[in-house]
C-alpha cells in the first residue's frame, strides 16, 4: 500500500501539472466534507481493491461526492457517476480528490 | 446446476432449414450485466423461466439457462444467464465463471454465438464498463438497454442510435416487465450472431500496445501445443488473441494456464512499470475515457443534481440514529410475525396430518405396514412440514428485503461491526439468509472475493439459527415456557431471541478467532453498491419463495422421509420377543384394545408403569414386557407402557443408552439421545424422532397425547420428569451451536471443494455445543434451576 503522505510528496517532487491544484484543494476522499462535489485525481494502492474501485468508475477525472457516513463513522457512502457506492475510510484514503468548485 | 424448461410456444425445428440463412443449429446466447441492471427480469421475460430477482448485488450466483424462441423459424436458442458482475477481471468466482463462459473455456457450455450486455440506462457509464470488456472478448455483442422508463422519469435523455453508433454494436431498449423490445432484441441477436464482431474503440499507449501485440503473437505460437483449455481445433481469431494477451498482461496474478509465457509477461510488465509506475491502471483509464466520450454524445441529463426518492428514503434508513433503530425494528418485526402469523396454518397442517394418520390406520388392517405408514411416514413428514408456514414467511421477508434494496443498506449499517470481527458488510447478506437456511446463505458467500473471508463466513453461517431449528425451539417453548410474561413480552419469545443472539455472539467470537489464526488475512475491503430502492416485483418474490420452500419440502420428502423410516425401523426392531407377540395376538382378539405393542404403541405416559419395579430392571426385559402387556390389557384406554419397553430394547434404544453416559451431564436421557443421533442428519428430525420415540400416534386427540404433552409427561427410570425447563434450554443451546445438517455439510464440501473444511466445521461446532450445553445444564443446577 502506498501511503498518502508519500504520494503527496511524490506529486510535489515530480511537479506534475496537477500539483498546482493539489497544493490548493487536494485532499483524500475520507476527509472530504459531506456534500462537496469533487473530482478524483488519482487512485493509489495496488491490488484487487484499487482495481475494483476503478472498475466501479472511481478513476481520475470522475466526479465524486461524499453523501454520509454509516452510524459508526465507517463506511462512507459516496455518489460517483450517478450511483451510490459504500466504501470504507481505509479505501477512501487511497483516493486523492480535488474540490471542483473552480 | 442448470435447468432447461420448455417455453409454452411450440418449437418448429423441422420447418426451418430451407428458408433461413443461418443453419438450423440452436444458437447459444449469454446474458451478462451488472447486478441490479434488470438482467434477471429480462431473462425471465425471454425464457418464461422464472428465477430470482433481487436488488442485492450478486445474488444470482448459480448459472441459469433457458430456451429463448428467437423466431418461429429457428430452433430455440440456449440462453445462459450469467451471474451479475461489474467486470470480467475475475476478482470473484462469479467473474471467473462469466469470463470462462463467454470465452468458451467451460467444457459444459458451448462458445456463445452472441453475448447480450444488459445495460442500465440510469447508470450508463458504470454499466458500459462491463460492455466495453465484453467487446474486447471479440464475441458478437448486443446491448439491451434496461430501465429506460426510469431514465425517462429522471429526465435522462438517451439517444440509442447515437449510442449504438459510438459503441459499434446494436443497442435495443427493452422494458422486460411489459415485454417491450423483446422482438427487436431477438432480431439484433440473430443478425449479430452471423456478423463480424466490432473492434474495441479504445487504445493503450504505444508502449503498451507494442507489448500486447508481441504477447498476442507469442500466444499464437504457444497455442499450437498447449491450448490452455480452449475448445480444441478452434483457431483463435486476431481479436481473441489480443484479448488473451490483454487479460494475461494485466491480470493481478500470473495466469496459471500460461506457465510457458510467464517469462515474457513478467518482462513486459517490468518494461511497462519502468515508464509508468501505475502501468496496470492504463486499460481501466482507457476504457472509462472511451466510455465518457460515448456517453457524452448519447446522454443528456435534463435535470442534474436532483434529489432522488432513494436519497430521501436513505435520509432515514441509513441515518446515524434512525438507521440502526430501523434495522432492529425490521428484524424484530420479521421474527415476531413469523412466530405469531404462522400459528394458525401450523395448527391446520398439524391437524390434517393427524387426521390423515387416523384415516390410514382406520382403512388399513393393523400390521407392520400400517404402523410404518402412520408412525414412520406420516408422523415423520408431518412433523416437519408443519413448519412450512414459518419458513415461507421467513423467505418472504428475506426476498422482500433483497428485492427492495434494503439488504445492501443493512450491509452498509452493519459493516463496521462485521469489520471489527474481520468480516465485511458483504458477509451480512449470506449470514442473514442463513437465518432461513444455511444452504442459500453459504451459496451467497460467492460474492465475497477473498477466499479466506469467504471461508470464515461459511464456517460461521451455521450458527445463525436457521428455520430447521425453529421446530426444536418451538417445541421446547410450547412445552415449558408458555403462558408467562416478562415485562409484557411472552417468555417464549424472549428465550427464542436469546437463542438467536447466542448463535450470533458465538459466530462473532469464532469469526474473530478464525480470522486471527488459521484464516489470517488483511482486513477485507468493502466496495458495495447501494442500489436505488425499487418496489419488489410480486411475481419475483413469489417465485423466490416457491423455489426456496420447494427445497425445504423436497428435503422433507427425501432425507427426512428416509430418516423417519429408518428411525421407525430402529425403534421397531428387534421386536419384542414372545411377550410382545403375545400382546399382539391378544390385541387382535381383544376388539377393544386398539393399541398393540407389536407396533410402537400410542402413548408414552410412563407414570403408570414407573411404579412397576420391573421397569427399572434393565436386564429383565422379558419379565418387564410381560408385566406391561398384562397391564396394557387391563388398561383399555391404551395408556400402556409396552411402548417404552419396546423402544428401550430396540436398536435405537440400545444406541441411545450407549450414548447416555456421554450426554447425561447435559441433562439428556437416552431417548433424547436417539433424537440427537437422528438430528445430525437434519435438525428438525428431532421433532419427528421424539414423536416416534414417545410414540405420539396419529390417533392422538387429547392434549396429553400430543408431542408437547408427551414431552411434559415423559419420565426417567426413577420417575422424575425427563424434561425440565433447564433440560429444554440445554437442548436448545445444543441445537444453536451444533452443526446437525447433512445438507450443510454437503454444500460446504461442494463450495470449498474439500472434505477438510466441512469436517472441521462439524467437529468444532460439536465441541462447542457440548461444552455450552454442559455449562448451561450444570451451571443452571448450581444456580438452583431445574
Amino acid at each position: 500500500m502506498v501511503s498518502l503522505g508519500k504520494d503527496l510528496t511524490d506529486i510535489k517532487a515530480k511537479g506534475e501539472e496537477r500539483s498546482a491544484k493539489a497544493a490548493r484543494g487536494a485532499t483524500t476522499l475520507n476527509t472530504l466534507a459531506h456534500g462537496v462535489e469533487a473530482r478524483v485525481v488519482s487512485v493509489e494502492g495496488e491490488g484487487a481493491v484499487a482495481r475494483r474501485l476503478m472498475e466501479m468508475g472511481v478513476v481520475p477525472g470522475a466526479p465524486v461526492c461524499v453523501i454520509k457516513a454509516a452510524p459508526l463513522g465507517d463506511p462512507i457512502e459516496v455518489r460517483v457517476r450517478g450511483y451510490h457506492l459504500a466504501l470504507r475510510r481505509a479505501e477512501a484514503q487511497t483516493i486523492t480528490v480535488v474540490t471542483s468548485d473552480k | 446446476m442448470s435447468t432447461i424448461l420448455k417455453s409454452p410456444a411450440p418449437v418448429q425445428e423441422a420447418a426451418t432449414t430451407a428458408t433461413m440463412h443461418v443453419e438450423a443449429r440452436p444458437l447459444t446466447v449469454a446474458l451478462a450485466g451488472n447486478p441490479n441492471a434488470g438482467k434477471t427480469s429480462l431473462f425471465n421475460a425471454l425464457t418464461g423461466l422464472r428465477q430470482k430477482v433481487a436488488n442485492y448485488p450478486g445474488v444470482t450466483v448459480e448459472r441459469k439457462e433457458g430456451l429463448w424462441h428467437l423466431s418461429p423459424d429457428l430452433p430455440a436458442a440456449q440462453l445462459i444467464d450469467l451471474p451479475g458482475l461489474y467486470s470480467l477481471d475475475a476478482n470473484s468466482i462469479d467473474e471467473q465463471i462469466a469470463r470462462d463462459v463467454i470465452t468458451g473455456r467451460l467444457a459444459s457450455v458451448p462458445l456463445p454465438d452472441c453475448v447480450i450486455a444488459v445495460v442500465d440506462a440510469t447508470n450508463l457509464e458504470r454499466n458500459l464498463y462491463l460492455a466495453t470488456q465484453l467487446l474486447e472478448t471479440g464475441r458478437p455483442l448486443v446491448v439491451a438497454l434496461t430501465m429506460i422508463d426510469l431514465a425517462a422519469r429522471r429526465k435522462l435523455e438517451i439517444d440509442t442510435k447515437q449510442l449504438s453508433d459510438a459503441l459499434g454494436v446494436p443497442v435495443v431498449p427493452v422494458v422486460a416487465t411489459q415485454r417491450q423490445g423483446l422482438d427487436a432484441l431477438a432480431e439484433a441477436v440473430m443478425s449479430a450472431a452471423e456478423s463480424d464482431p466490432p473492434a474495441t474503440g479504445w487504445h493503450l499507449s504505444d508502449e503498451a500496445e507494442r507489448e500486447l501485440a508481441a504477447l498476442a503473437a507469442n500466444f499464437h505460437a504457444a497455442n499450437g501445443d498447449a491450448n490452455g483449455g480452449e475448445h480444441d481445433g478452434v483457431e483463435l481469431s486476431r481479436s481473441a488473441r489480443r484479448y488473451n494477451a490483454l487479460v494475461e498482461l494485466y491480470a493481478e496474478e500470473l495466469p496459471e494456464a500460461a506457465a510457458e509465457r510467464h517469462e515474457a509477461i513478467t518482462a513486459a510488465r517490468a518494461r511497462l512499470s519502468e515508464g509508468n509506475p501505475r502501468w496496470w491502471q492504463e486499460p481501466l483509464l482507457a476504457r472509462y475515457e472511451w466510455i465518457e466520450s460515448v456517453a457524452r454524445g448519447a446522454v443528456r441529463d435534463n435535470k442534474p443534481g436532483r434529489t432522488s426518492r432513494t436519497d430521501r428514503i436513505d435520509r432515514f434508513v441509513t441515518h446515524k440514529f434512525f438507521g440502526p433503530l430501523i434495522l432492529l425494528a425490521v428484524l424484530f418485526l420479521v421474527f415476531l410475525t413469523i412466530f405469531s402469523f404462522a400459528q394458525l396454518p401450523m395448527e391446520l397442517i398439524d391437524g390434517s396430518f393427524g387426521k390423515l394418520g387416523e384415516l390410514v390406520r382406520a382403512s388399513l388392517s393393523p400390521g407392520l405396514l400400517t404402523d410404518l405408514l402412520v408412525d414412520g411416514v406420516i408422523a415423520g413428514v408431518g412433523g416437519v412440514l408443519v413448519f412450512l408456514p414459518q419458513i415461507l414467511l421467513l423467505f418472504l421477508f428475506i426476498s422482500l428485503l433483497e428485492d427492495s434494496g434494503y439488504m445492501s443498506r443493512a450491509g452498509f449499517l452493519m459493516d463496521r461491526l462485521m469489520h471489527g470481527v474481520g468480516l465485511h458488510g458483504k458477509a451480512f447478506m449470506p449470514l442473514l439468509s442463513s437465518f432461513a437456511c444455511a444452504i442459500p446463505g453459504i451459496m451467497a458467500t460467492r460474492t465475497i472475493e477473498n477466499p479466506k473471508d469467504r471461508l470464515a463466513t461459511i464456517m460461521i453461517a451455521p450458527f445463525m439459527s436457521c428455520s430447521a431449528r425453529l421446530p426444536v425451539y418451538t417445541l421446547m417453548i410450547a412445552a415449558f415456557f408458555t403462558g408467562s410474561n416478562w415485562l409484557g413480552v411472552p417468555v417464549g419469545v424472549l428465550i427464542i431471541m436469546a437463542m438467536y443472539l447466542l448463535g450470533i455472539v458465538v459466530a462473532v467470537v469464532v469469526a474473530w478467532i478464525l480470522k486471527h489464526t488459521i484464516l489470517k488475512s488483511p482486513p477485507p475491503p468493502l466496495v458495495l453498491e447501494l442500489p436505488p430502492y425499487r418496489m419488489p416485483n410480486p411475481l419475483n418474490v413469489l417465485q423466490t419463495i416457491r423455489t426456496r420452500s420447494w427445497m425445504f419440502v423436497r428435503r422433507a420428502g427425501t432425507v427426512i422421509l428416509a430418516i423417519s423410516i429408518l428411525l421407525w425401523a430402529l425403534v421397531t426392531f428387534p421386536r419384542m420377543d414372545d411377550a410382545g407377540k403375545a400382546s399382539g395376538a391378544s390385541a387382535q382378539t381383544t376388539a377393544t384394545t386398539t393399541t398393540t405393542s407389536t407396533a410402537p404403541p400410542q402413548a408414552t405416559d410412563e407414570r403408570a408403569t414407573a411404579t412397576t419395579g420391573a421397569q427399572r430392571e434393565e436386564t429383565v426385559q422379558p419379565a418387564a414386557g410381560a408385566s406391561q402387556v398384562a397391564e396394557a390389557l387391563k388398561n383399555e384406554e391404551g395408556g400402556d407402557s409396552g411402548a417404552g419397553e419396546q423402544i428401550r430394547q430396540s436398536y435405537a434404544g440400545r444406541l441411545g443408552r450407549v450414548l447416555e453416559p456421554a450426554i447425561a451431564p447435559l441433562g439428556f436421557d437416552w431417548k433424547m439421545g436417539i433424537g440427537l443421533i437422528a438430528s445430525f442428519a437434519a435438525r428438525e428430525t428431532l421433532v419427528s424422532t421424539l414423536s416416534i420415540v414417545y410414540n405420539v400416534g396419529a390417533d392422538a386427540t387429547e392434549e396429553s397425547d400430543t408431542l408437547i404433552g408427551a414431552v411434559r409427561n415423559a419420565r426417567r427410570a426413577d420417575g422424575t420428569p425427563a424434561w425440565t425447563p433447564l433440560v429444554a434450554v440445554s437442548m436448545m443451546v445444543f441445537f444453536v451451536l451444533a452443526c446437525q445438517c447433512m445438507s450443510t455439510i454437503a454444500i460446504v464440501r461442494r463450495e470449498t471443494n474439500s472434505w477438510r473444511w466441512p469436517l472441521f466445521m462439524v467437529s468444532y461446532m460439536l465441541v462447542l455445543a457440548y461444552v455450552a450445553s454442559l455449562i448451561t445444564y450444570q451451571g443452571g443446577r448450581l444456580l438452583g434451576f431445574s
